[in-house]
């Protein structure tokens, strides 16, 4: 029995966030979100050295074939640095989805390129969690026509993997449909509007008729969103701690105010045990499938309410500090706003949850 | 992460249900108060027997006298819990690990075998009415006599004194030394003369803490644990062992499940409560935190098999377990509604009026054993290394 990380789960993770600590450091992020950059070229190849892209992609297609754990370590990493990276749906969901669901050669050709880093797609699979508006994607004659209103990582990718009404998943080239950027509150990762109106697409076989891959990418997904949020708000957390360490007022460090040590020792108390429960989590897609959607969904809902938490109040210690875009605390907070919306907000992601240990039917 | 206890441990988590299904029956009720009655001294030595209880109490001492094993311990303590029986105990799980780490080999032989054997019962005193967090300030004197100390002052909020036939005690002995280095701690019999017990009625209704009064109480000098004036240092070994056991996660996953049927079996206007988004909404809140505990546990479980200390993953423990606790009673009153008012012994009550009596005596853990104010102040200063606060010169 072991509940905790490898030496190399370890090593993997300290290499990954001392990466970015150089590479990606706050003034890096900035540059890259006034620019709109979410996926800056240096950054993107300084990943590839260390495998990042290829963290789920089996060996045998280039990929470092480790475990949904390791995928989420780098998206803590991720998360902690801010980092404008399209990973969770291009590097962790789009490899699920064509393993589960890709024909032979849908495999050979995209997740060499996937896990080399030369090919990014985006996911988009909002309408099958809770459709918004009118959106959705029909199918006639294998040709795509609709909508799908959020492709994560859509304005980096050069080809998507959509889901239709019926749940089954399509690779469609970004060429072959009308993009645009939805402008969201985070400025360090993209999400695409994708219209298609009789577009050319190749279907997962695997997907057809068989939900299971679908939800397996869904899951996936939201423990990335999840492990995201962990960082980024540890990364919140800790800077708040040093600043009430540092920051002076009434001839005292107002860490020695109670009022701002409780909120620190809160913080660190919700957020502490939200660290074995990504583990799980994660863990759990191989070692226990018959819990990994339960643990998926309750990762997913309590990393958002709890990174919710977390960011307000870390925000709050700074006093007028917190609020500037100076300090840059903000690229945190949205990024933890953003985790939370993605792939079903809390209240919707808890009825998974019900269903999902059978305490109501679908 | 390796989920799996290996073959020997899977080995003995089969022993220990084997057991459960054979003698689960003979089982006294799972929580019951006063005096130690002879089925539950059987039960416990039944359970001595089998390495159940006491496990890792030397054989001499009247333990099963086992190597300790953190996972095995743990095994034991989660197959009770699933199959709710009422587990062993090692008497008083505050002071027999005090005496085994600190007690003098005299002391260790009188007190430990009839403690584990349940035969003997203690309770704690430590809080006094201008001592309370503040507990280095404790004011009750013990003078030395010839060779006994004299013991004048008083006690309060001394969970089952009542029923104690011992008392381990903080006192006074070094008046002018500072305030941490002039306690020291004591053993006495609770018949000794001069002590007084005067039950305190609490909020759900029964006394089960008391007000404890010492005139000219003697006690023989060879009764002190550790030196004179290393009371705090010793009482700091058992406030450790506490501080582990409040906000255990077996705890919060039984009511879970609890409350789980509740919601399948309770209906309003004939509908089950499981078909309300709203309470399910509550439900899954509270299970989420639950599973982030659950691992958390294993996560500490895993380090002390290592023998390393958790650090922050522990400190957080008492805080957010006894809070996790209330809310889930908090929650089980509101499912039930008008029904949830009930108490003692009315008609339609549910489980006896149980979450009402949870609901309160988890609040008194919530302030014993170190309020939540003081858990905050421990994990902001030990675990984020935050500055204590100003120090304000005594008053006049
Ligand atoms: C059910 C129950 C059983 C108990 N059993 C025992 C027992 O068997 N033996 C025994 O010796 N004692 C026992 N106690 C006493 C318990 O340990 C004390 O109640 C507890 O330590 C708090 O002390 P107090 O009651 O004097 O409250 P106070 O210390 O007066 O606290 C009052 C309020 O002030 C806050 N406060 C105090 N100091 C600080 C600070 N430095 N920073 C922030 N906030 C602060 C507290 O958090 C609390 O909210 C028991 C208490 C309860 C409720």
């Amino acid at each position: 029995m072991e509940f905790g990380l490898t030496e190399e789960q370890r090593m993997l993770q300290e290499s990954v966030s001392g990466y970015l600590g150089s590479a990606c450091a706050l003034t890096r992020v900035r540059e890259a979100a006034a620019a709109s950059d979410t996926k800056p070229a240096d950054v993107w190849e300084g990943l590839a050295q260390l495998g990042v892209q290829g963290i789920v992609t089996p060996e045998d297609y280039g990929g470092v074939g480790l475990s949904m754990l390791e995928a989420a370590l780098i998206a803590e990493s991720l998360g902690g640095a801010a980092a404008p990276v399209p990973y969770v749906a291009s590097c962790v969901m789009a490899p699920v989805a064509l393993t589960q669901a890709g024909s032979a050669a849908q495999r050979d050709a995209w997740l060499p390129r996937i896990a080399s880093g030369e090919a990014v797609l985006g996911v988009g699979l909002t309408e099958q969690i809770g459709r918004r508006e009118s959106a959705g994607i029909g199918v006639e004659d294998g040709r795509l026509t609709g909508r799908a209103m959020f492709v994560l990582d859509g304005m980096d990718a050069d080809t998507f993997i959509v889901a239709d009404n019926d749940g089954a998943m399509h690779l469609v080239r970004a060429a072959d449909t009308d993009r645009r950027a939805l402008k969201t509150i985070d400025r360090t990762r993209s999400v695409a509007e994708v219209a298609c109106d009789s577009a050319t697409a190749e279907v997962l076989p695997g997907s057809v008729a068989n939900r299971e891959p679908l939800l397996a990418t869904v899951d996936a997904g939201r423990i990335m969103l999840a492990a995201d949020t962990l960082g980024a708000a540890q990364t919140m957390l800790d800077q708040a701690v040093s600043y009430a360490k540092e920051r002076r007022q009434f001839n005292r460090v107002i860490g020695s105010f109670q009022a701002v040590k409780h909120l620190c020792a809160e913080m660190a108390a919700a957020l502490e045990p939200c660290r074995s429960l990504v583990w799980y989590a994660a863990h759990a897609v191989r070692a226990v499938p018959g819990e990994s959607r339960l643990m998926a969904c309750h990762a997913k809902a309590h990393l958002s309410e709890v990174g919710r938490f977390v960011a307000r109040t870390a925000t709050e210690v700074h006093g007028g500090m917190g609020f500037t875009d100076l300090l840059g605390l903000h690229y945190w907070f949205k990024r933890i706003g953003f985790d939370r919306q993605m792939l079903g907000a809390p209240e919707i992601v808890r009825e998974e949850a019900a269903v999902a240990q059978g305490w109501i039917e679908a | 992460m390796d989920l799996a206890y290996g073959e020997e441990y899977e080995r003995f988590r089969e022993e220990v249900r084997a057991f459960l299904a054979e003698h689960g029956k003979d089982a006294p009720p799972q929580f019951s108060r006063g005096k130690s009655d002879a089925q539950s001294r059987a039960w416990q030595q039944l359970l001595i027997e089998r390495g159940y209880a006491a496990r890792t109490i030397p054989k001499e001492y009247g333990g099963y006298g086992a190597e300790p094993d953190v996972l095995k311990a743990h095994i034991i303590a989660e197959e009770f819990a699933k199959a709710r029986v009422r587990a062993g105990h090692i008497g008083d799980d505050r002071l027999v690990p005090t005496l085994l780490e600190l007690g003098t080999e005299e002391q260790q032989r009188a007190y430990i075998p009839p403690t584990v054997r349940g035969e003997m019962r203690w309770c704690q005193g430590y809080s006094e009415p201008n001592s309370g967090s503040d507990l280095a300030s404790l004011s009750t004197r013990a003078e030395l006599d010839g060779d006994e100390f004299v013991i004048n002052g008083q006690k309060i909020w001394t969970s089952g004194a009542q029923h104690a036939d011992m008392m381990f005690c903080l006192v006074r002995t070094e008046p002018d030394a500072p305030k941490h280095q002039g306690i020291s701690y004591l053993l006495f019999s609770m018949d000794t003369p001069g002590i007084e017990v005067r039950p305190l009625v609490t909020m759900t209704g029964d006394a089960s803490f008391n007000e404890v009064f010492f005139t000219d109480v003697r006690v023989p000098a060879s009764q002190i644990v550790g030196r004179r004036g290393e009371g705090w240092y010793v009482a700091n070994a058992t406030l450790k062992h506490e501080r582990g056991g409040l906000g255990d996660p077996n705890q919060a996953e039984t009511r879970f499940l609890h409350i789980v049927d509740m919601m399948r079996n309770e209906t309003i206007d004939g509908r089950p409560l499981m078909e309300f988004p709203a309470y399910r909404d509550r439900l899954l809140k509270l299970q989420g935190q639950m599973l982030a505990m659950r691992f958390n546990g294993m996560r500490i479980l895993s380090h002390a098999i290592k023998g390393e200390e958790p650090g922050l993953p522990r400190w957080i423990v008492k805080l957010n377990g006894c809070e996790m606790n209330h809310q889930m009673a908090g929650m089980a009153i509101d499912l039930m509604g008008e029904l949830g008012v009930l108490y003692h012994g009315s008609p339609h009550i549910r489980d006896s009026g149980l979450w009402q009596q949870r609901y309160m005596l988890d609040l008194g853990l919530i302030i014993g054993g170190g309020t939540a104010q003081i858990q905050k102040n421990l994990i902001g200063e030990r675990a984020l290394g935050l500055p204590k606060e100003l120090k304000v010169p005594p008053q006049a």
